[in-house]
């Protein structure tokens, strides 16, 4: 019934035909290796430098945060500090837990009623698990791919490959274990985790019923991602050097096309360059928008410290001589005060004077 | 062994696919949601529609106890009683049951149609379908009634006491916006 | 013969949608969920556009001729005036988080209910209207062109939505329905579109200060009844003190609980609490006819109607010349306080900062507002011992308590209530976790919608809620629900009296007033329903009960 994820899937296709077809058969590698990747980061910086600017021009004009905890009030209760920031820096711990470990999915909670009416909790954990697996599975990745761009390679980077190839493939035979590499746990976590993020979309009815194509198409796009650069490591075996040498040259401002980099290569190449492209025009912004999310960013101090509206402006109201010039007669008679006394008109009465 | 102790046996089969007959009734995406959501607070419905459905496969199958039908069924038709359905289908849940127990009879057994008595019991426990029907039906226009009883009194109830028990008549100006209209 | 359908294909209910997408789905507008078009004398009495009779079962809406114009104009403006708006339109990824976190999704199984859904009625208007992609990729990219059916829609799903904010505790970025909802209905009022259950309480509180309209005397009157009532219960004659200058404290309620049963029973008790500690402590508490109204529908209108609507609290605090206000128990009443008022209508430079005057706490929370929750209050005199309370008056009650949505989520108000009640009454029961605090369920009428021709709507919406409730009566036999929100006072009867029949509705305060010891009082023997008190006479509460059962 929802068949965005067919336009996304086949937009991803296409991308790959238009990568391979244009580097393997066509053999415009000046194009796709250096004037495509350096067109994408352009747009990439620019188009995020111009969001968030966007973002920062839109006032904030009240305080709005969600509380979700006990605020701070009488010194005898306990406030929660984390769920209603009442301080700058206790907002900072709410921001920190909120981007590091997506507290709010985690909230996911469900209460289960057991045999003999005995509740139990239950986290709805799978969102939350292949979120956070997905994300931090894509910064190592990102990180690891740093050694391709700095020369000495960094200490960080080593280590972190290390860490994260700690399971090695163990192969006794002699003849295969030349030259193996280890294993990325990372790229495999990515993979698996933007697979399930794609089932989920396509198998659970009423995620299905409101993803749009552009939900697919950053999935099917990073899984080609993943794909390709797993399929270089492990299958098709691409040479680092010649790889390092054009990632050099394009971070050098020296560009250079080396022969013997396979027509994968530039898929991926191309995959990356379109997800930077796409990157600040689509939902994927939402890395940089949750920092500046007021329902999470905001002390919830709002009555302990005035927020200023900037474009608060003066409205009509109804002021209370209008009220009680509207009502003096009544009030007086009911025994209320009033600001000026009451006169009975003389003759007609001013009922429209009231008004 | 009598029609109703055969069909004890396959009794969670017959909650099961009424269930998900039942569950159809609701758009394909809400669907998913009641059926798999199991938390009894977080998706309501699940819970006292199920609970209804098994109360009502219990004793149809067991006592045929009309008050404990109706104690249990009530949740559920309360529920549907202001879900935007017609009266038909709020209640029609309930002939679900006719189709789904004579294809359950006719996969595993299917020599009994032959048998005259067979088919006598198979009529008489379609005949108290039928009955449990016409309680969902008595819940149903219950239901209605409370509601066009609420939606009539709500404010009565409410402010109008107050001011009747105050003894305050409501002024209506004619200068100003109207005391809301009822 | 083979003509005729099978019986069992007659009972195919099959809503599914075929293959159509939410786009796609035209938007029907339901009796039982839509409310009435707001009357044209109360658009005019406030000055708001386009006033005039008309339905929304009609065909023609009577739009003035640009209005494509008027709602793209209105989004621009509040892109750029509201950074939230701004952002939740952009950074949705559409995970599902909050599509099931709804209670009107839940109660009525109906898709365009789930948060998401909600938001992206407007999110695809502004794609295809402000974005690059959306632009260029059109449907594509998740635009779609404003249309008569997409505003229909818009009217339709902005009137189920009460702004409770349970969403966006769920979402990863915080994005809050609530707010989305706000900028819908203020763009929907630009084309004159309200509904009356708003628009008319907006108008009777902008002229007379209180939503029905109700006239200075006879608001006076009113409460003036409350004081024989008490009457009968103490024996003592109360003095409430109005439109007074040089009090103390300036207190301001939802007038709800001046007109409205079960609310008139808080309001008793408020008054009650405020005699005691005028007897004992010499505390001046004076009411106001002009700022008679804490609640703000202007809220559910437009962040213009809320300030002109919110001006009348400081305004009259400052006329009256107080040392600062206090605030009765509502719930949309306390967001617009808490996260708004000091904003739109401060600073209140001319009020002091709030200390209890007979304990001596420094309300350091309101330092800047200068305006403080009974609840506070309350908790604090009890915490210091300066209330005299028997709590056993209440022993008939098994309560357990519904956190409203906007003090809870919009406030983070949770243990003041609960420690007032827990001083005043000895049974108390809380509703599982996963409804109560900030998870709490709404009562399914806020934000406007407790008008009456929308019942099923209000009944499916609160049917979580009242789920919840059910389970703690069942239990451990709760009998009261109590609450600390006018429109729940309210809508929580009718909610009660379909689902849970057995339960009913109080203020925390008509408990507090129940429980509180006046100086020189008579032997109480009624509670302030004037229903005997259980320990005193057994029999005849248990006639009565059986009576109120009939009814």
């Amino acid at each position: 019934m929802n068949k965005h994820y067919l336009y996304a899937l086949s937009a991803v296709i296409a991308l790959f035909l238009v990568a391979y077809v244009g580097t393997a058969v066509l053999g415009l590698r000046l194009i796709f290796g250096v004037l495509i990747p350096y067109l994408a980061v352009t747009v990439f910086i620019v188009g995020i430098v111009y969001k968030i600017m966007g973002w920062a021009r839109s006032a904030v004009p009240f305080c709005i945060p969600t509380t979700c905890g006990q605020q701070k009030s009488l010194p005898w209760i306990r406030s929660n500090k984390i769920d209603c920031p009442s301080s700058t820096g206790a907002v900072i711990i709410r921001m920190i837990l909120e981007v590091t470990c997506f507290r709010s999915l985690f909230r996911n909670t469900k209460m289960r009623l057991e045999e003999g009416n005995r509740l139990t909790y239950k986290w709805e954990i799978w969102l939350w698990v292949s979120a956070l697996a997905f994300h931090y599975a894509f910064l190592v990745v990102i990180v690891r791919h740093l050694r391709l761009f700095i020369e000495p390679v960094p200490f960080f980077v080593r280590m972190l490959e290390n860490v994260d190839s700690f399971f090695r493939v163990e192969v006794l035979y002699d003849a295969f274990q030349v030259g193996l590499p280890g294993i990325y746990l990372s790229g495999l976590v990515l993979l698996a985790a933007v697979t399930f993020l794609l089932l989920r979309r396509l198998v659970i009815p009423q995620v299905r019923y409101i993803s749009l194509a552009a939900d697919y198409f950053p999935l099917f796009l990073i899984f080609g991602i993943a794909f390709t650069g797993i399929l270089m490591r492990y299958v098709t075996k691409i040479d680092v050097t010649a790889a390092k040498t054009l990632t050099m040259g394009l971070v050098t401002l020296h560009p250079t096309v080396p022969a013997g980099i396979g027509g994968i290569f530039y898929v991926h190449l191309f995959f990356v360059s379109t997800l930077l492209a796409y990157f600040p025009f689509s939902k994927l912004m939402h890395a940089g928008g949750v920092f500046l999310s007021p329902t999470r960013n905001m002390t919830t101090n709002s009555r302990e410290k005035r927020h200023e509206n900037p474009w608060n402006y003066p409205v009509p109201i109804h002021t209370y001589e209008e009220y009680e010039d509207e009502f003096r007669e009544k009030m007086v008679e009911a025994g209320l005060p009033v600001d000026k006394p009451f006169v009975k008109p003389a003759e007609e009465p001013a009922d429209s004077s009231a008004k | 062994m009598n029609l109703k102790a055969r069909l004890e046996k396959h009794k969670d089969t017959i909650i099961d696919q009424w269930f998900d007959r039942v569950v159809k009734t609701y758009p394909a995406d809400t669907a998913g949601f009641l059926k798999n959501k199991k938390d009894p607070f977080a998706n309501p419905v699940r819970n006292n529609t199920l609970a209804g459905m098994n109360a009502v496969v219990t004793e149809l199958l067991g006592n045929g106890d009309h008050d404990v039908i109706r104690k249990h069924l009530d949740p559920a038709i309360r529920i549907r009683a202001v879900q935007q359905f017609t009266p038909a289908e709020a209640v029609g849940i309930i002939f679900f049951l006719k189709p789904i127990i004579r294809n359950i009879l006719k996969t595993k057994y299917p020599q009994l149609f032959t048998d005259p008595k067979f088919i006598s019991a198979l009529w008489a426990l379609e005949s108290e379908i039928d009955g449990i029907g016409l309680i969902a039906f008595d819940i149903y226009v219950g239901c209605r009634e409370k509601i066009y009883d609420l939606k009539a009194t709500v404010e009565r109830n409410t402010i109008y006491k107050a001011f009747h028990r105050a003894g305050l008549v409501v002024e209506d100006p004619e200068d100003g916006p109207d005391i809301r209209p009822v | 013969m083979s003509d005729l359908p099978k019986p069992e294909e007659m009972l195919t209910i099959d809503r599914r949608p075929g293959a159509t997408g939410w786009m796609d789905t035209p938007v029907e507008i339901k009796k039982g969920i839509a409310c009435y078009a707001g009357n044209p004398k109360s658009l005019e009495y406030t000055g708001l556009p386009n006033p005039r009779t008309w339905s929304c079962f009609d065909e023609d809406w009577q739009l003035p001729e640009n209005w494509q114009e008027i709602i793209h104009n209105g989004l621009k403006e509040r892109l750029e005036k509201f950074r939230s708006f701004k952002i939740f339109m952009d950074i949705c990824v559409r995970c599902g988080a909050c599509a099931d976190k709804c209670h009107f999704f839940i109660g009525t199984g109906d898709p365009k209910n789930m948060p998401v859904l909600r938001a992206e009625l407007i999110r695809s208007v502004y794609r295809n209207d402000f974005t690059t992609a959306g632009k260029i990729l059109g449907r594509l990219g998740g635009g779609r062109p404003m249309t008569l059916n997409v505003l229909k829609e818009w009217w339709s799903y902005f009137f189920q939505c009460t702004e409770c904010r349970r969403c966006s505790v769920f979402c990863p970025y915080g994005i809050d329905t609530a707010e989305i909802t706000i900028m819908g209905r203020e763009l929907l009022n630009l084309l004159g579109l309200n509904i009356d259950w708003i628009a008319t309480p907006v108008a009777n509180c902008y002229r007379t200060g209180n939503h029905l309209g109700i006239q200075p005397h006879a608001f006076k009157e009113m409460i003036e009844f409350f004081v024989d009532d008490i009457e009968e219960v103490t024996g003592l004659q109360l003095q409430p003190q109005f439109n007074k200058k040089g009090a103390d404290i300036l207190f301001i309620t939802p007038s709800g609980d001046v007109f409205a049963d079960p609310g008139t029973f808080t309001c008793m008790g408020y008054l009650m609490l405020f005699h005691f500690l005028k007897e004992k402590y010499g505390l001046d508490v004076t009411w106001s006819t002009y700022a008679s109204e804490g609640g703000n529908f202007g809220f559910f209108t437009s962040h213009e109607m809320m300030k002109r609507l919110n001006s009348k609290m400081y305004a009259e605090a400052k006329r009256l010349g107080v040392k600062w206000i206090l605030g009765g128990e509502c719930g949309h009443m306390w967001r617009v306080i808490h996260q708004y008022m000091d904003t739109l209508n401060g600073p209140a430079d001319f009020l002091e900062e709030p200390v209890n005057p007979i304990t001596g706490t420094k309300f350091e929370n309101a330092r800047s507002t200068k305006m403080v929750h009974i609840t506070e209050f309350t908790a604090d005199l009890i915490k210091h011992g300066k209330l005299d309370l028997d709590p056993s008056r209440n022993d008939h009650l098994n309560v357990t308590f519904h956190d409203s949505c906007n003090p809870a989520r919009g406030m983070g108000l949770f243990e003041e209530p609960r420690y007032v009640i827990n001083s005043v009454c000895n049974h108390f029961h809380e509703m599982p976790a996963n409804t109560i605090r900030e998870q709490t369920f709404c009562c399914g009428s806020g934000s406007g919608l407790n008008a009456g021709e929308d019942m099923e709507l209000r009944m499916a919406g609160g049917m979580p809620r009242a789920n919840a409730v059910k389970y703690v009566h069942q239990k451990h036999g709760v009998n009261m629900l109590a609450c600390i929100c006018a429109i729940d006072r309210a809508a929580l009867p009718p909610l009660m009296e379909y689902w849970v029949p057995d339960v009913d509705v109080t203020g925390i305060h008509e408990m507090v007033g129940n429980a509180l010891i006046l100086p020189g009082e008579q032997k109480r023997e009624v509670d302030l329903r004037l229903e005997p008190l259980p320990n005193v006479e057994t029999e005849t509460e248990g006639e009565v009960k059986e009576e109120a059962a009939d009814e």
